[in-house]
């Protein structure tokens, strides 16, 4: 299992558009993405519970990725992180 | 066969299937299905169908107002993909509940979820949700988006239609507008004349079930709505019908002709228009340029405040379809009597005369900024000009011009492009006009409002259908006013214009040619008609 912690930037959070790019990104691999934040996680896949985890700006994310890519994916994904949010 | 009369907006014929629309309440109810098997695949038909509305609706959006206000339709399909919100539908239908109910029980628990966040962003999330769910009962209950049946355009009969219900309708559906309320000036009739569709507005009728698919004629000339006609009258209304399509076929051989009177004066003929779509219209109808580019479109319609990179996309797109013909974009003009929501605007006893326009603008300089700096980046990519609306003091203008510069300053140390823009006012207040001599030395343009300008110097309200006898357009104090701030913009040596309905008067275009107007901006469908009476004028 990979793991990253990022903070997010973006003065809305994550609302809709980066939250519909973020299900985008994770769907593109095979590996399992949590997201947890304030104690809530959320599947990266499932658009609205990701939304309804209500992450704002300065919230801290972590982000784990379980799966046979993983790799890959935890570098692709944070990647995503630091230019969208 | 019934008859009623209504007042027509436009002078033209139509003949179609009538349909009903009416505001979208319709029942949804609890009933026991046996077959849980046969109601889980309607549903998920449902949701293919409902995904590909949306990814129609993306591709659409996507042309005609760029990719970050076409996003939420993507959105919304992915919504629609979202396994918990698919799982709680299912499960529910399961357990014997028809889909549209299970879809809007899954709509209320998902919207609740977003509801009760701390978070106002998030809060109008459930929004989408209430959309997304809406879009699948309609499929499943058989209505059509928009509720016009999707087959053949319609005559549309309607109560009365706001203007964010126009904005959604799509108008390759429409053959002809009849509203029960409404008056000459009212969104209906201004919408109708901008697609050149006929419309009857005020019509003595009471509209039933039973009409919907008969057929009806819309008689703008005579302004009769036939409901179900008899066989001869359809058939003389058909081929009047056909006459007055020949006439307006007439009227294309001037495409591309100058708008030059037989002794030599010239005028420019321009387009109103309220969304980037729009703009396609105006070049087709040959437009020399746009003279009224309302801004309201970005900001109606919506639950937040459009984004500098949105407009700026919308701007850009016009500018680019222009291809370096003149576009002037009139700033936010909002007030009270227009619903938005996000804007927090208080209940007004007398909104147009209320806190609107440039004077919100001028309270909450971060709105306007952000419309100000899209337009400037957008500026490169064409001929933009700018004019204010609502305007009464120089101070105003002065003010105007400060925030101007400061914007012009900050894009500039951006390192954006800038190109050359013009900055007027609309001339649509008495006190404008009135001091027209001052306001003239501060701007590049005038742009004379003729409907809030008979508005406010007959004080007549134009929505009031009990006055519009006494809104005299032709009336001598407003033309007087006319006269006054072409002279003054003349002495000044900058161009005065008209953008109101009264520019496509054709019984005044020779009084506006005597006065001296540089250009008149009408609606794309009248640009022809007002090109034909410039070029019957003979002399002076």
């Amino acid at each position: 299992m990979k793991e990253f912690q990022y903070v997010i930037q973006d003065p809305i959070g994550l609302h809709a558009r980066p939250a519909g790019l973020l299900v985008k990104q994770a769907g593109a691999f095979q590996s399992k993405v949590t997201l947890t934040c304030g104690g809530k996680s959320a599947d990266a896949r499932k658009l609205i519970m990701l939304m309804s985890l209500g992450i704002k700006q300065g919230m801290e994310v972590t982000c784990q990725i379980e799966g046979e890519d993983e790799d890959t994916a935890a570098e692709a994904l944070e990647k995503f992180f630091q230019e969208n949010l | 066969m019934e008859k009623y009369i209504g007042k027509s907006v436009l002078k033209g014929i139509a003949v179609g299937r009538i349909y009903w629309y009416q505001k979208q309440d319709y029942q949804i109810t609890k009933t026991q299905i046996s077959d849980t098997d046969a109601e889980s695949s309607r549903f998920k038909k449902a949701v293919e169908t409902a995904k590909e509305q949306l990814s129609k609706l993306y591709d659409e959006a996507l042309v005609n107002v760029g990719e970050d206000h076409a996003m939420i339709f993507d959105i919304h399909r992915m919504m629609l993909e979202d396994d918990d919100y698919l799982e709680a539908i299912d499960s529910s239908i399961q357990d014997g509940i028809n889909a549209e109910y299970a879809v809007e029980m899954a709509q209320n628990q998902f919207a609740e979820l977003f509801a009760s966040m701390d978070d106002e962003y998030m809060k109008a999330r459930a929004v989408d949700i209430k959309d997304i769910s809406q879009r699948v009962i309609r499929i499943l209950m058989g209505i059509a988006e928009d509720g016009i049946p999707a087959d053949d355009p319609v005559i549309l009969v309607a109560d009365d239609l706001t203007p964010s219900e126009t904005i959604k309708m799509d108008k390759n559906k429409i053959l002809a507008f009849v509203t029960l309320r409404g008056s000459s000036n009212s969104h209906t009739a201004i919408l109708a004349r901008s697609m050149n569709l006929p419309a009857l507005v005020n019509t003595s009728m009471k509209p039933v079930e039973d009409w919907n698919g008969k057929v009806g004629v819309v008689d703008g000339f005579n302004g009769e709505f036939i409901v179900d006609p008899e066989q001869e009258l359809l058939d003389e209304m058909i081929h009047r019908k056909n006459q007055w399509v020949a006439d307006l076929e007439a009227l294309e051989q001037l495409r591309g002709k100058e708008n030059v009177t037989g002794d030599g004066r010239r005028v420019e003929i321009y387009a109103n228009i309220g969304n980037v779509s729009d703009a396609e219209a105006a070049l087709a109808a040959d437009a020399g340029g746009i003279g009224l580019f309302r801004s309201e479109f970005l900001y109606l319609g919506r639950d937040s405040f459009p984004t500098e990179e949105e407009q700026y996309n919308s701007y850009k797109a016009v500018l680019e379809k222009m291809e370096g013909k003149k576009v002037i974009i009139r700033t936010l003009d909002i007030g009270a009597d227009k619903k938005v929501d996000y804007f927090n605007l208080d209940e007004e006893e007398n909104p147009a005369l209320g806190y609107r326009a440039i004077r919100i603008c001028l309270e909450r300089p971060e709105i306007f900024i952000t419309q100000l700096r899209a337009i400037y980046r957008a500026s490169a990519y064409g001929k933009a000009a700018i004019m204010f609306p609502m305007i009464v003091s120089v101070a105003e203008v002065r003010r105007i011009k400060e925030i101007v510069e400061q914007v012009k300053t900050d894009l500039q140390a951006m390192g954006y492009a800038l190109g050359e823009v013009e900055l007027g006012i609309m001339v649509e207040t008495p006190a404008a006009a009135l001091i027209s001599e001052d306001l003239a030395k501060e701007v590049d343009f005038f742009s004379i409002g003729t409907n809030d300008l008979t508005q406010y110097t007959l004080a007549v309200d134009r929505q009031n259908q009990k006055l519009e006898s006494t809104c005299d357009t032709h009336h001598p104090a407003v033309l007087k006013l006319i006269e006054m701030t072409v002279d003054n913009a003349h002495k000044a040596g900058i161009w005065a214009g008209i953008c109101g309905e009264l520019a496509a008067d054709t019984d005044l275009t020779e009084t506006f040619l005597d006065m001296g107007v540089d250009e008149l901006s009408v609606s794309a469908s009248a640009i022809l008609k007002v090109r034909k009476a410039v070029r019957d004028i003979s002399s002076n």
